[in-house]
């Protein structure tokens, strides 16, 4: 694990959900850790989400769902993240998750969801503990 | 001293508190406002009840906007419903009424939100997730297929193509031989917040506040029981924005709207009797009723003194209320019910016209049956058993909740100085001022719970290691197709010419600086859809593709 550089992360609002109190939360708690935080804004697609992550060389993506549709949206980011190279990018998933659908994003390959509540400590802790499987 | 109060008595309770141990938690609101230990006459020595209180149903309203409130007729208990079809959301629309509802509120999925139709490739995995999917007008039949739209008052929320959700339902209407004159019901059609808050965004802001004029000024003249804006805070509480600058924003949009209908040439009683305003009813139910209460004096003040209407009716701030959707947990969920009951006294003391109290697995999915009717009950009991619409303002004379009244007046008069100070409502929102205004009290409340100096139960304090899970309403995907399917099949039956004609129509209209309505009505008659019409609106408006970080 390395423990110098700064992790970059990259924060994806994706689809047409608006819902961006959460993502702006994280964003500034994260870069107040002391984490390089890319967050493009809202209404990304899948692909451009893809292509930021190659571009900013991410260690970690963040995806924020609270529309309901991340068993549509989280595997086809896995699945271009894989066709991009990318898949020892860390995917951490946020937002409304009903409990039954975790084990099926962490099949996936989603290392970690956040529901709602969850304190920022824990998620700086998390990625701290995980450090970076880019730069490693 | 000028008070009764006897200053020897106070310096004695003041010594006894002084050595009483600190609170468990700050005394603050959930706004992070300071709270005096006790509130005294002293508090309210300068008030002079004819001009700041006065009776309700008396300027300035601050006791409520009528003489008798909620003893003379109560509430109206108007639950938000809509998910799948436009048949689905027609059942749960009969089935609400069939259980005391008296109002009917319609919430539309993304893709109809956000102005794009279901056959769009950006609505995949949205079409009929979070509210009904609206393509055409045939979809709107459907919605209010066997409701009679004379009696019962409709409410819908939607922003960005509320002018063309508007026309479906004008159009609908009177093709089922209603009277236009006769409907009752509410378009939220504020733009202006989404700018702040909801992110549902299509024309830039010009274009977008021109359209909901448009509306406002077709229904003045053509529905006029009809309610053309919904001016809405609470969005932008739910974005994480404190009580005042919730009131304090929502004011200002409602202050831009009336400037841009008297800048039409419309005179300000002609409108603003039939503004309507929606709140949040968030955790702190002294705040929140200082917040409403504050709300009532701004406006009828504003309305009577500086735009200078003469009619009552433009000077009484009427609003619906709905509990809040961002104070609900997923941890032991069941005690949202607890949550919404005390949310929605809140509103009630506050004087709230109409309600939506949060069903408990609001913050899992959409609401089970079994968790709508718990909501609405929750109404009930509060409206027929606690005895709290017995007399009108019953916190009013609370020298806690006068001040607080008071402070939150004062606070939101500050907001207005600095967006006229920023240069208006357009400048300011181009300069970010209200995004970061609500990011960085979201912040602060996040980092507040952080670090548990505010507690939520079940979050980060008395949690439970074993939660036994809520049975949750799922949507069946089949409806994503089934939408697509009938939708490409209706657009295949249409005339084309008359989709052409009729969609170059709106854009002449657009073009000409005219009122869009008259033209959008042809077009919906003509099936044209949703996401037609947005874009040959945008062939003349621009769109707004810049999402605000």
């Amino acid at each position: 694990m390395n423990q110098n550089p700064q992790l970059r992360i990259v924060l994806a609002k994706v689809g047409l959900d608006g819902h961006d109190r959460g993502v702006k939360i994280i964003t500034r708690g994260l870069r107040d850790a002391g984490f390089h935080v890319i967050y493009p804004g809202l209404w990304q697609s899948p692909e451009a989400v893809v292509r930021t992550v190659a571009d900013e060389d991410a260690d970690w993506l963040g995806i924020s769902l609270l529309s309901g549709t991340h068993l549509t949206l989280v595997p086809r980011i896995m699945e271009l993240l894989k066709q991009a190279g990318l898949a020892h990018v860390g995917v951490l998933v946020g937002g409304i998750i009903p409990e039954a659908d975790i084990p099926k994003l962490a099949a996936l390959g989603v290392a970690r969801v956040f529901g709602p509540g969850t304190p920022l400590p824990d998620i700086v802790d998390f990625l701290r503990s995980q450090g970076s499987r880019t730069h490693a | 001293m000028a008070t009764a109060m006897d200053r020897k008595l106070w310096e004695q309770w003041r010594a006894e508190i002084e050595k009483a141990p600190p609170p468990v938690q700050p005394a603050t609101t959930v706004s992070s406002v300071p709270i005096e230990p006790l509130y005294t006459p002293d508090d309210l020595q300068d008030v002079d009840y004819d001009s700041e209180l006065s009776y309700p149903g008396q300027y300035p309203y601050t006791r409520g906007i009528h003489a008798t409130m909620h003893r003379g007729r109560l509430w109206t208990m108007r639950q938000f419903a809509g998910f799948g079809t436009a048949r689905q959301t027609n059942e749960r629309f009969h089935f609400l009424v069939q259980r005391g509802q008296t109002g009917l509120s319609t919430a539309f999925d993304l893709p109809t939100l956000m102005g794009i139709d279901s056959d769009d490739p950006r609505s995949i995995g949205e079409v009929g997730r979070l509210g009904v999917a609206m393509d055409t007008i045939d979809d709107m039949r459907q919605l209010f297929d066997k409701i009679d739209i004379e009696k019962l008052s409709v409410s819908m929320t939607i922003n960005a193509p509320a002018m063309i959700v508007m026309a479906f339902y004008l159009a609908n209407a009177a093709d089922r031989g209603f009277d236009w004159k006769k409907l009752r019901g509410t378009i939220q059609n504020d733009t202006l917040k989404e700018f702040h808050a909801q992110n549902e965004i299509y024309f830039p802001p010009e274009p977008s506040v021109r359209m909901a004029i448009d509306v406002i000024e077709f229904c003045t003249h053509h529905v006029p029981q009809w309610n053309p804006v919904s001016i809405s805070g609470y969005h932008i509480r739910e974005a994480g924005s404190t009580a005042v600058q919730e009131l304090a924003f929502t004011l200002a949009d409602g202050f831009h709207y009336i400037d841009e209908c008297l800048a039409r040439g419309l005179a300000v009683d002609q409108f603003a009797g039939r503004l309507s305003f929606f709140f949040n009813a968030h955790n702190d139910l002294f705040e929140e009723v200082a917040k409403y209460r504050a709300a009532r004096l701004l406006w009828a003040d504003r309305l009577r003194n500086h735009y200078g209407a003469k009619q009552e009716s433009s000077w009484k701030l009427r609003f619906h209320a709905q509990t809040a959707g961002c104070s609900l947990q997923d941890k032991q969920p069941e005690v949202n019910l607890i949550r919404v009951a005390y949310q929605a006294l809140a509103a009630v003391l506050g004087g709230c016209q109409s309600l939506h109290t949060n069903s408990m697995d609001e913050v899992l999915a959409l609401p089970s049956e079994h968790a709508v009717t718990l909501a609405l009950r929750t109404q009930q009991v509060l409206a027929h058993e606690t005895g709290v619409t017995n007399t009108a303002d019953p916190l009013g004379g609370s020298y806690f909740v006068e001040t607080l009244t008071r402070q939150m007046e004062a606070e939101a008069r500050k907001y207005f100085d600095r967006i006229d100070e920023l240069g208006g409502m357009l400048p300011a929102i181009d300069r970010g001022f209200f995004r970061r205004e609500i990011a960085e009290a979201a912040f602060v409340y996040q980092r507040e719970v952080d670090a548990k100096r505010k507690l939520i139960v079940g979050v980060n304090a008395y949690q439970e290691a074993e939660e036994k899970p809520l049975e949750i309403l799922s949507i069946d995907h089949a409806v994503e197709s089934e939408q697509i399917a009938t939708l490409r099949k209706r657009n295949g039956e249409r005339s084309q010419d008359d989709v052409a004609r009729t969609l170059d129509a709106v854009r002449r209209t657009a073009e000409a600086g005219q009122n869009v309505m008259p033209s959008l009505i042809d077009a919906a008659r003509a099936r044209v859809t949703v996401g037609e019409t947005m874009g040959a609106l945008a062939d003349v408006l621009g769109r707004c593709d810049t999402a605000v970080v």
